[in-house]
């Protein structure tokens, strides 16, 4: 009709005015044109937030060279990260490198991987003659992550000899991969897990000198002792570094190597052609005995049940750690408000933990707290609260009243013990 | 006053003792499991305990040596070595000569090198089991002694072995006694000859006193600056955790129960 342009100043100002009611609403409106309009003095003004794409790692791009308009909106989707690991094989090694890890709990812990490290590094040293990296695993277990942690081949020994402490029909399993394949090495944890125990066992009965303690190791010029390497070793409780050669069978420390990272490997299963020899053992494994989770100290306990802010029934509480055998724990609130004493408090300023299973009821998870259980494998939360900070860590979350929750539970548990009584 | 004969023949145990190191004065006093050890050994009924060390005897260690004749002993057997020698041959000749039906150690010594070995070398020289970390001996009948051992974290497994056997104290057996002087003062360190064999490989490496370890620094590796900088700022976001709302309470307790069985802490 005109050539006039009519302006509705309002509108633009609620196009501007990004925390308005309406502004979604009229941006929509106004369409494509929203990122760009004319401002009350005749100045082309642009809207910085409506221009623009979401990059390849999510921050958000302004493209002014104009070659890319109006790409804008992929939204929070974001691409999920890339695996840029390499895929190793190594199908004809040069040599064996024997691992036996802890696998305390199943799964490998990172002690362990901090061994496959060390591994690696003795393997992949020479690029012309790689070695391959053979864990050795006792029993059942429930790690899926063998390739990642930087095994080559795995052997999976499982017979019921070799469940519980069994360390004379573990050694001579170990005897028969060592006949099978000679490794290089032999490389396990010195861990009260088992692993030290196992380590100096089969050095012995292999006729070797171990070192213990090792959390170093370097390349040796020299090559004295033939292998080309030296190792650092605590010796006399902790108070003597001793340098010598690296031996054949090696107990490490933690944190002796840095874990794989960039590398995936094959974890191809190995069998061993003859079966494990049979062995008259003089040690009987009578099975574990039930200790008192209370006198369990909180820095070690296995099993956590810790309560917070959120739990009202205190006796359902201490009633479900007796029930559950867990060891109590508390936040900080619970602690103030004098609820459970103060050796009881987990967090920053109360004990770091290290349990397998940290059940948190009633915890929203502060900061300080969430600190404290930095080293917990599996974390449970219970809470009325579905946005709190605790959720967002937790492994299993169950959003509802705690004292109901537990209650059922206890009921579980104990309905479970109840069967096992009448099939016995 | 005791009587002169017994029902039940007695048990004979030996306790291997080393010189302790305190961690923070550097002196010799009783090793900390070794004396854990001669408690354990005390502990016992119906035992015959006799103390056997194998080592230099000088001024140091005399006083740490009568140290354990304190916590209740009239003499401690003494096999002279020199320092650096592998004291392991002479040890399992004595030992096999006085044939113990228990044998306990320490864990690992606390000067020299030690690797906590000597136990496992004497059980494959000997041919007797072992246990390792063991806190309490619970009974012996029959030649079978029944064994508490510790486990990580507080947990305890209870173990049957064959006698004779050699068993290496825990640092979480029941603390030692307190060493009285008088009894110290007047128990005798019988001598007993024995070979000497001296041990090239230890004298061969270096030792100097423990570094530091360094920390392990906390390496993030990531593509761009943006990965970093979230690493370093970051608290700990949603781990792929499964989150179970708007469910009943039994079936949230069912859900934490599952978890609890395949975690295998439920007992």
């Amino acid at each position: 009709m005109s050539e006039i342009q009519r302006r509705d100043p309002r509108r633009e100002w609620i196009a501007r005015n990004r925390l308005h009611p309406e502004h979604a609403s009229v941006l929509a409106e106004r369409g494509g044109a929203a990122n760009e309009w004319l401002g009350p003095n005749g100045v082309i003004r642009k809207n910085p937030h409506a221009i623009g794409f979401i990059g390849p790692n999510g921050v958000k791009r302004i493209d002014r060279s104009g070659a890319q308009r109006g790409g804008q909106a992929t939204g929070g989707a974001r691409q999920a990260t890339q695996d840029t690991r390499r895929d190793v094989t190594i199908a004809a090694p040069a040599f064996l490198v024997a691992v036996v890890p802890d696998l305390s709990g199943g799964r490998l812990s990172s002690h362990d991987r901090d061994l496959l490290g060390l591994a690696r590094r003795l393997a992949d040293a020479d690029s012309e003659r790689r070695g391959a990296v053979l864990a050795v695993v006792f029993g059942a277990h429930k790690e899926d992550g063998f390739a990642d942690a930087g095994i080559d081949r795995l052997l999976h020994l499982e017979s019921p000899e070799l469940e519980g402490y069994a360390p004379e029909a573990r050694v001579g399993a170990l005897v028969a991969v060592e006949e099978a394949w000679e490794p290089h090495h032999w490389l396990l944890p010195d861990s009260k897990l088992g692993g030290a125990d196992l380590g100096r066992r089969l050095a012995v009965r292999l006729g070797e000198r171990p070192a213990t303690g090792v959390w170093q190791i370097e390349a040796d010029a020299r090559g004295e002792g033939g292998s080309g390497w030296c190792c650092t070793a605590r010796g006399a409780a902790n108070t003597l570094d001793i340098q010598r050669p690296l031996p054949r069978v090696v107990l490490a420390l933690a944190e002796c190597a840095e874990p794989v990272s960039e590398t995936r490997h094959a974890a191809q299963p190995l069998v061993l052609a003859q079966p494990l020899p049979a062995q008259l053992s003089r040690i009987e494994d009578l099975g574990p005995v039930a200790v008192d989770p209370a006198g369990v100290a909180l820095a070690e306990a296995e099993f956590i049940l810790s309560a917070g802010n959120g739990v009202r029934d205190w006796d359902g509480f201490h009633r479900a750690a007796k029930v559950l055998g867990a060891t109590e724990g508390a936040s900080r609130v619970a602690v103030d408000d004098g609820f459970m004493p103060r050796d009881r408090q987990v967090g920053a300023t109360g004990t770091w933990v290290t349990a397998r299973v940290y059940v948190a009821v009633g915890i929203s998870g502060a900061i300080q707290h969430l600190q404290g259980i930095q080293s917990c494998d599996k974390v449970v939360a219970i809470n009325m609260d579905s946005g709190c900070d605790m959720i967002k860590r937790a492994d299993l979350a169950v959003i509802g009243d705690s004292a109901q929750v537990l209650e059922a539970l206890v009921a579980l548990v104990e309905q479970e013990r109840e069967e096992k009584r009448h099939a016995a | 006053m005791r009587p002169e004969t017994r029902d039940t023949p007695s048990l004979e145990i030996t306790v291997l003792v080393s010189v302790g190191r305190h961690p923070l004065t550097g002196r010799g006093r009783r090793a900390d499991q070794d004396a854990r050890g001669v408690e354990l050994a005390r502990g016992l009924p119906e035992a015959e305990v006799q103390l056997l060390h194998a080592g230099t005897l000088n001024e140091g260690s005399e006083t740490a040596l009568r140290g354990y004749l304190g916590m209740g002993f009239d003499a401690l057997a003494l096999l002279e070595q020199p320092e650096g020698a592998d004291i392991l041959p002479a040890l399992a000749e004595t030992l096999d000569e006085a044939s113990p039906q228990l044998v306990i150690t320490g864990e690992c010594a606390e000067r020299g090198e030690g690797s906590g070995l000597l136990p496992y070398l004497l059980a494959e020289r000997l041919g007797w089991p072992m246990v390792s970390g063991v806190v309490a001996v619970e009974g012996v009948e029959e030649g079978i002694a029944t064994l508490l051992q510790a486990l990580p974290r507080g947990q305890r497994r209870r173990l049957e072995v064959r006698l004779p056997a050699i068993v290496s104290v825990d640092g979480a057996a029941p603390a030692p006694r307190q060493s009285a002087y008088g009894p110290a003062r007047r128990g005798q360190l019988a001598f007993v000859p024995g070979a000497v064999s001296l041990d090239d490989d230890w004298a061969g490496w270096q030792v100097q006193p423990a570094r530091k370890r360094p920390k392990r620094l906390k390496i993030v590796k990531a593509a761009s600056a943006r990965d970093r900088f979230k690493a370093a700022a970051a608290k700990a976001e949603g781990g792929g955790g499964q989150v179970l709302e708007g469910v009943t309470p039994e079936q949230g307790a069912a859900a934490i129960f599952k978890l609890l069985k395949d975690e295998g802490v439920l007992r």
